[in-house]
């Protein structure tokens, strides 16, 4: 039997991959993409016991996903990279919407005719589309939210997917072919739809950062070539560290520290002097100096730098860092005054063939806050 | 009141760090700032990370910016002692076998022992727990003896076999999961140091003590089943733990 809620469908468990009597409200995963992924907005307090905080590479983006479809704020969503997956919709109905890097966004109804739709708007999809993701044209993340969310048991208090650790999300892994993302609701509400204009995910050119707590680890001279220099994206980074290629740092004395804390946003700089920096799947602990640390407010646009991006590094005060981050976090409660329903005149009578198929219905499962 | 320094890392991490090298009073000092964190909660952090030599402290600058917290944190360290309760010791089997422990003669010939003196002097110490980081549960316990100041492999191994038990720079590790590593590897143990699932948790903490109980091959099968099954329950008692200079 399959069982929700508590333990969730697949906790610890092996995916069913063509399982014929599902009946659950699912987007069914006909092809994964690059890198897809269950995350919110991490897992706090267990990095004391090895455990990376994980959650949204750029929770900017996947905040506005869930305003857009009327979820909290840090709700799970599916964390797109690089190349988007295609996903057929097992339930009644469902409101999605996606904010991030844009990406062609194609939806294949069942009865053959295609459509297109929109970075930060909502839409409706109904029971047997297919909606594809394609390539992401300039930037390294977008996110899916759902309205109502997938119906993930959190782990360790999120539903972050944590790969290394095989735990969170579905299954502890990215997804793939075959595997059904359970829904929290089996139809779309009526609340309608919306967009959200004005949001600014351009791709900063300048990281702001705060130097140390290493920096006595390299000479002032390595310092400033670090703050002028131009580095690039390098093939190879992932969830877990943004490889740098630019100007190579020399050590002091050695590359090797007595391992201590690190944080997200810590610049790290091991022995072949190409510094990384470190992101939401990143160790707890490490034993490589840090020359400076990117501030909290810079951290969503720097997850959103691509492989091959060019950035620099500027160092700013605490009061600085302490005010973008305030500033930041005024936006963010701001989200959802801001979006605006997408009432285009003629478009209603459509919308509400979309997701007013079955009035009356709600969750299958549980209440939608 | 020990010597400290407050370094920012980032605007919401903070590092109180005691030192620069592997020592048991700096690692007492770390987890008694841990432990008084935990004990007085104050507004705006969120965790703290016991390391070697340092604390790091995850917090919220929104609720106390950084000047206000390290000043509040210095103001703590006046009367900080080591924490003097008891601590939990774990007794972990271990099978030094040569087929778990594909490292054991290497280690032997590097450290100018007989294997089976490898085995007698890394199963006779009750090592303290570091800290922990690397993977999900993975603790870095000291200190062996100055003979196991080893440098790690020159080449890593790709992968090794979750449980298996690893010694390098007078540090032993337990790895809970399958991981490429530069450790030489002496044995393996059957107790997961790391549970999956919606409970997910670590065996180990910062600040506890073990010792490893060297079993059979035939032991070894039998615990492995068990834990399996999940019917292995190992359980700590508590040590009186020593006071540091």
């Amino acid at each position: 039997m399959r069982t929700h809620g508590m333990s969730g469908p697949y906790m610890g468990q092996e995916l069913p991959i063509d399982d014929a009597n599902v009946s659950f409200p699912c987007l069914r995963v006909l092809a994964g993409g690059l890198l897809t992924t269950i995350q919110d907005l991490g897992r706090a307090g267990y990095q004391h016991l090895g455990i990376p905080p994980s959650g949204a590479l750029d929770p900017v983006s996947l905040q506005a996903a869930n305003a857009l479809v009327g979820n909290p704020p840090g709700a799970a969503a599916l964390e797109i990279a690089y190349l988007g997956p295609t996903l057929a919709v097992e339930a009644g109905s469902v409101r999605v919407a996606l904010a991030g890097g844009a990406a062609p966004i194609e939806i294949s109804a069942a009865d053959g005719t295609t459509r297109h739709e929109e970075n930060l708007r909502s839409f409706c999809l109904r029971r047997g589309d297919r909606l594809r993701i394609g390539s992401l044209a300039q930037a390294a993340v977008l996110y899916l939210a759902a309205e109502g969310g997938f119906d993930i048991s959190p782990v360790l208090g999120s539903a972050s997917t944590y790969i290394r650790g095989a735990f969170g999300g579905l299954g502890g892994r990215a997804l793939g072919a075959g595997d059904r993302v359970p829904l929290a609701r089996a139809f779309a509400s009526q609340r309608g739809d919306y967009r959200l204009d004005g949001l600014d995910l351009s791709l900063p050119k300048r990281i702001r950062v705060i130097a140390g707590p290493q920096c006595d680890y390299f000479s002032e001279g390595t310092v400033s070539r670090f703050f002028s220099g131009e580095y690039r994206v390098a093939p190879g980074s992932d969830r877990m560290g943004m490889r740098l290629e630019g100007p190579r740092l020399e050590h002091l004395r050695g590359a090797d520290i007595t391992s201590d804390g690190v944080a997200t946003g810590s610049i790290q700089v091991p022995g072949d002097g190409a510094p990384i920096v470190l992101l939401a799947d990143r160790q707890t602990t490490g034993g490589y100096p840090k020359i400076a640390t990117v501030i909290s407010a810079d951290l969503p646009a720097l997850g959103r730098l691509p492989i091959g991006a060019k950035l620099s590094f500027a160092p700013v005060t605490m009061e600085v860092a302490e005010s973008a981050r305030r500033a930041l976090y005024e936006d963010m409660r701001n989200l959802f005054a801001r979006v605006v329903p997408l009432d285009k005149p003629g478009d209603v009578v459509d919308r509400l063939f979309d997701c007013n198929l079955i009035s009356g219905v709600t969750d299958a499962r549980r209440p939608v806050a | 009141m020990p010597q400290f320094k407050v370094l920012p890392a980032g605007d919401t991490a903070l590092v109180v760090e005691f030192g620069e090298t592997i020592d048991r009073n700096l690692s007492a000092q770390v987890l008694a700032l841990a432990h008084r964190l935990k004990q007085e909660q104050p507004d705006g952090v969120i965790e703290t990370v016991p390391t070697f030599r340092s604390l790091m402290i995850h917090y919220d600058p929104l609720i106390a910016p950084f000047a206000s917290l390290s000043a509040r944190i210095a103001a703590l360290l006046k009367d900080t002692r080591p924490l003097l309760q008891p601590a939990r010791l774990w007794s972990l089997p271990v099978c030094y076998e040569e087929e778990f422990g594909f490292d054991l003669s290497d280690v032997a010939a590097r450290t100018g022992l007989s294997p089976a003196d490898v085995i007698e002097r890394h199963s006779s110490i009750t090592y303290h727990v570091y800290m922990l980081g690397f993977l999900p549960g993975q603790a870095y316990m000291g200190d062996l003896p100055a003979e196991f100041d080893l440098r790690r492999r020159d080449t890593p191994r790709t992968r090794i076999p979750a449980g298996s038990l690893a010694v390098a720079a007078r540090m032993t590790c337990i790895f809970p999961l399958e991981t490429p590593c530069g450790w030489h590897v002496i044995g393996r143990s059957p107790v997961p140091l790391w549970r999956h699932g919606p409970a997910a948790s670590a065996l180990l903490a910062p600040g506890d003590k073990v010792s490893f109980t060297p079993v059979s091959m035939r032991e070894y099968a039998a615990l492995s089943a068990r834990a399996i099954d999940g019917a292995l329950e190992i359980t700590p008692r508590d040590i009186a733990v020593e006071a540091a200079a």
